[in-house]
């Protein structure tokens, strides 16, 4: 490969391009030269924008934050997996050593009615936050750091709460899902308060609002295919989606209202 | 946390409605598979068997009840099929699964779901509603059922259909029967990868037991 460094990469690119949200978007075609294995895939990204700004181009919009895979901000399908081929990472952890030399990479937004493209790469995901509006919070101040041991709590539920905490928000769940839903997200939320004393008591209402403000999005339902664990970074489990529907079932039949 | 839907519109209301009906049905069909290998015992038995099913006035709210079970479960199942659809109006360029997620029967219920409901027209057509011949068992008079079942599968071409079918119906009820203890919060670390586990042998036992009372039938040569 001419111009390349020793060990270093050429890249064959497909990326999703669009103006705005109202523009029809596509892909279009990028070579790239001289890429290090050792390269995050954004930074590989960053590379491919500074000789887009080079050439006069227009740079590729995509969401990034923290690098260090935690934020959830990076949202990429990957060669048709969200945050791409390796298991439990996201785009920011993904490292270009997992792809060839001469390979080609398709890069798209994530795809559901209710994450609309806003430029590029990057979807509004402000509908993970309006569920969470819906009610995922405890509804009384909790105040200051209780004192350890002060509310007691099962090793093994503070384990899966916290499991279900590892939710990063990032959106793959509704990405990989070939039906779009969110039950993975709204399922792990609802699972991290569900199983700690302090969200415990509401948990049934909160389940509902949550569920009907899901649905209200456009969100798709879930078939049970476990698709959504296996691409989410984080790798949080269906059986959060079990808890989730049997909480939601209590609602519906004990609820007063 | 005051919005509460109707519960048969919401995501999860629909799919526990789709578990509920889909494990009454698997029931059904298992009854209907145990109560088949009658035929393996001879003509008189499984005469005496239909008709003391049809003979039974209860078998109306049965067939009324099995007919709600299985309208309820495929309204349902189009229903959630149209959201799913609507859920990612723009498909992706490229979309590859993981291997590490669903499966074969999983990834194809809808289309495993529509050939049954086809073969189900066929099925009962060609048998309940088939040619009608009389026989006498220990002085009854009662419709020859046996008799219509193995001239139906003395066609190979009908064996072959049913065949395609049973098996169609195995994979469906290997993903359903587990994802039907999944879709009602029925899911516990101990237990789920035995009910996994039941939900493959129950396909496997349902495409096996169908399809061999269809070869035994045709063996019969109309006999």
């Amino acid at each position: 490969m001419s111009g390349n460094k020793a060990g270093s990469m050429s890249l064959n690119l497909k990326v999703w391009r669009q103006k705005n949200a109202k523009d029809k978007g596509a892909m279009v075609d990028y070579k790239l030269d001289g890429i290090s294995p050792d390269m995050s895939f954004l930074e590989m990204m960053d590379e491919l924008n500074t000789k887009l700004v080079k050439e006069k181009g227009d740079s590729i919009a995509f969401d990034h934050d923290c690098r260090e895979g935690i934020c959830g901000m990076c949202s990429m399908m990957i060669n048709g997996q969200a945050h791409g081929p390796e298991s439990q990472t996201t785009t920011c952890q993904l490292h270009m050593r997992k792809f060839k030399d001469g390979d080609t990479i398709v890069v798209e937004p994530w795809r559901a009615k209710a994450f609309p493209v806003l430029k590029d790469l990057m979807v509004d995901r402000g509908a993970f936050d309006q569920i969470i509006a819906a009610g995922g919070f405890i509804n009384v101040n909790t105040g200051n750091p209780q004192d350890a041991n002060a509310i007691l709590i099962g090793q093994e539920n503070a384990e899966l709460a916290m499991d279900a905490a590892a939710c990063i928000g990032c959106g793959a769940c509704v990405a990989s899902c070939k039906n779009a839903s969110a039950m993975l997200f709204v399922s792990a939320k609802i699972s991290q308060l569900a199983l700690l004393p302090q969200g415990e008591i509401e948990s049934e209402a909160r389940t509902q609002a949550m569920v009907a403000k899901m649905d209200e999005l456009g969100f798709g339902n879930c078939t049970n295919e476990a698709e959504c664990e296996a691409q989410c970074p984080k790798g949080i489990k269906i059986e959060n989606i079990a808890r989730m529907n049997r909480e939601w079932f209590k609602g519906a039949i004990g609820s007063r209202n | 946390m005051s919005s509460k839907k109707c519960s048969t519109s919401t995501s999860i209301g629909k799919k526990q409605i789709m578990g509920v009906t889909g494990l009454l049905l698997c029931g059904f069909v298992l009854t209907h598979l145990l109560g088949n290998l009658t035929l393996l015992i001879g003509s008189d038995a499984f005469n005496k068997y239909s008709h003391a099913l049809t003979s039974n006035p209860l078998i109306y709210v049965a067939e009324v009840g099995l007919l709600a079970l299985f309208l309820s479960h495929i309204v349902m199942a189009i229903k959630l099929t149209i959201e799913n659809k609507k859920a990612r109006p723009i498909a992706y360029h490229t979309y590859t699964k993981s291997g590490r997620g669903g499966d074969f029967a999983s990834k194809s219920m809808a289309i495993s779901g529509l050939i049954t409901l086809i073969f189900l027209i066929i099925h009962i057509t060609g048998l309940k509603f088939g040619t009608h011949y009389d026989t006498t068992v220990g002085g009854i008079e009662m419709r020859d059922i046996y008799k219509t079942t193995v001239e139906y599968f003395a066609d190979p071409i009908h064996v072959v259909i049913y065949l395609v079918a049973v098996i169609t119906l195995g994979v469906h009820v290997s993903h359903g029967f587990w994802s039907a203890f999944q879709s009602l919060g029925l899911n516990h670390p101990k237990y789920m990868s035995k009910i996994e586990l039941a939900s493959k042998l129950f396909g496997v036992v349902i495409a096996v037991g169908f399809s061999a009372l269809a070869i035994f039938c045709f063996t019969r040569g109309g006999h």
